[in-house]
């Protein structure tokens, strides 16, 4: 049985590198960014084995290869449109009812009568 | 020196080799070069660009006029009054925005002098466009985008543009926030020897002037005439310098520029805590104000997208309008688009209210949507950031910290920015990155009357101005 912690040779993986340690940044910087490490996250082909944590390389897709720290196997996209806005649901039936309520008081696209 | 200083010193050298063009021979003085030369070196005729973009399958994007919008601006509006309002439907471009024209022309000049692959640095629909059309000519791509914070914590938007990217194709590298987006950049060019497919380049600038040529030739067939308004979703700069040469070249000189911003003010575009407190990642005054105030902070030397030179006016308008229009787009129109490109519909619906009911007002772009990118998505989002979201009066919005969503079409009031006040700021910019003590000769007063779209005796005054302050 697969571990799903760890990849296997081939797999489509994240890894996680710090791009830039904070005294490596720009100088013009607010302090709540200057303070923390550049991170950057590529996705590759796994070119070994390793565990969530540990170091690997990856074939990216353009064919470079990018070591980091195995962040995620496989990685996904789960971004949706989430729930309706309460403020706004009623737009689209508000603004219709002023629609019909402006035709009707008009001479076809005319003046409000 | 930091290891940021260190790339960022290199950049000269770095994009010469990745345009393939050196700046250098445009440059005229420590303040003036020459824009129409730099514009026209890369010897593609409108025409060209025109068969480029259609054999890539870009352009040729259908104009609508928006009837019911129209009515319901008439219906708020005094009498004779309410203009009608159009828009170009961009998001049927290929990758699903008018970002397809601008990198169209990159990817081709890329693939014609030989380059193995382009990169490009943006979170925006840029990524799409320039990873769709790297596919359809067989480049690698690589797309560098500012993507979390230090929590790794995305907004839904920009997670989309990430996924659409490589759906595309296209190898991404994302980032956390801060402009060492731009020195990752160059180091990626410089390692792999790949075209930079910047968006402030005068190859991705002159692939929107088609935007302003079809804009003017469908409303002529249309309406008799260009347009008398064109309304411009503005960020960096290119959207309004791209579309305004257009509408230029192809005759249409009476036509008023209209730019328009999310008001993002008081938010910092560099600070890790407010990247997640906006919730327009483009289009907005982070952007606007200071790409018009200082174009040339660009990744190219000198950049081709220089708003100020075109715009007539400039709009604000608030995030609560913006998705309220968005909302209304889709249940009045049938156009159910992404937020970002609704902006300039936003102000358009404002400036509407403001003019004859014969007046034409053309909204040039709309942007695809989809999960994540999408107002809905946004908004969740913004409240889960513990942002106040509420009916009410959008001028009580305050960015990053209460969003406030009209209950009524009225309540839709775009804010003029003092663009007198934009025009002294980019002289004072550009007046400091010349050499101590340096003074401006006659040449450097025309460039500058040509970049504030002034005359030479306004930009003399600013300039007295500025020495006695």
């Amino acid at each position: 049985m697969t571990d799903p912690a760890r990849c296997t040779n081939g797999e489509w993986v994240e890894v996680e590198r710090v791009l830039l340690e904070p005294a490596d940044r720009s100088a013009a910087l607010p302090p709540e960014t200057a303070e923390k490490p550049m991170l950057v996250w590529v996705n590759g082909f796994a070119t070994g084995e390793a565990g969530l944590g540990e170091d690997m390389t990856v074939e990216t897709m353009t064919g470079r290869l990018v070591t980091g720290r195995l962040s995620a196997i496989n990685p996904g996209y789960f971004h949706t449109f989430g729930n309706p806005i309460p403020e706004l649901i009623g737009v689209g039936r508000d603004l219709r009812a002023r629609l019909a309520v402006y035709r009707a008081s008009t001479d076809g696209g005319g003046e409000a009568r | 020196m930091s290891r940021f200083d260190e790339i960022m010193a290199r950049k000269g050298e770095i994009m010469v080799r990745a345009l393939g063009m050196d700046y250098g021979e445009f440059e005229r003085s420590p303040i003036a070069f020459d824009y129409e030369a730099m514009m026209a070196a890369h010897g593609y005729s409108l025409d060209d660009i025109v068969r480029i973009q259609r054999a890539g399958g870009v352009g040729d994007t259908p104009m609508l006029e928006l009837k019911n919008l129209t009515d319901i601006v008439r219906s708020i509006s005094e009498p004779g009054m309410g203009g009608r309002i159009f828009v170009k439907d961009e998001a049927a471009n290929m990758a699903g925005s008018f970002k397809d024209r601008r990198a169209s022309m990159s990817i081709h000049v890329a693939r014609e002098k030989g380059y193995d692959g382009v990169i490009a640095a943006t979170s925006g629909n840029y990524g799409a466009a320039v990873s769709s059309q790297a596919a359809r000519a067989s480049l690698k791509c690589i797309i560098c985008q500012e993507a979390f914070d230090s929590r790794h914590v995305g907004q839904p938007e920009i997670v989309e543009k990430s996924r659409i990217c490589e759906a595309l194709g296209a190898e991404v590298v994302k980032m956390t926030v801060g402009p060492e987006l731009f020195s990752h950049m160059l180091e990626l060019l410089d390692e792999t020897g790949y075209f930079a497919a910047s968006l402030y380049s005068s190859f991705g600038i002159s692939g929107i002037e088609t935007l302003g040529l079809e804009i003017a030739e469908e409303m002529r067939a249309r309406t008799g005439a260009p347009p008398d308004y064109c309304v411009i979703t503005h960020a960096g700069g290119g959207n309004t310098t791209g579309t305004a040469r257009g509408l230029k070249r192809a005759g249409a000189t009476g036509t008023q520029i209209v730019s328009a911003s999310v008001d993002l003010s008081g938010l910092h575009m560099a600070s890790d805590s407010d990247f997640n407190r906006k919730s327009f990642t483009t289009g907005h005054t982070g952007f606007g104000v200071p790409f018009a105030t200082w174009p040339d902070r660009a990744d190219v030397p000198r950049n081709a997208a220089r708003s100020l030179r075109y715009m007539d006016r400039y709009l604000t308008v608030t995030q609560g309008e913006v998705f309220y229009v968005t909302e209304a787009m889709a249940k009045l129109e049938g156009l159910e688009r992404g937020p970002s490109g609704n902006t300039a519909m936003t102000a358009a619906i404002s400036l509407a209210r403001e003019v004859p009911r014969d007046a034409t007002i053309v909204v040039q772009e709309t942007e695809y949507t989809g999960a994540g990118k999408h107002h809905w998505a946004q908004l969740n989002f913004a409240r889960e950031q513990g942002i106040e979201v509420r009916a009410g009066d959008p001028a009580d919005n305050v960015p990053g910290k209460v969003i406030v969503i009209p209950e009524t079409p009225e309540q839709i009031r775009a804010k003029d920015f003092d663009i007198a006040k934009m025009r002294r700021s980019y002289v004072r910019n550009a007046l400091s990155h010349a050499p101590d003590g340096y003074v401006p000769t006659a040449e450097d007063v025309a460039f500058l009357a040509a970049d504030t779209n002034t005359g030479a005796e306004t930009v003399e005054r600013m300039i007295a101005q500025l020495r006695e302050s």
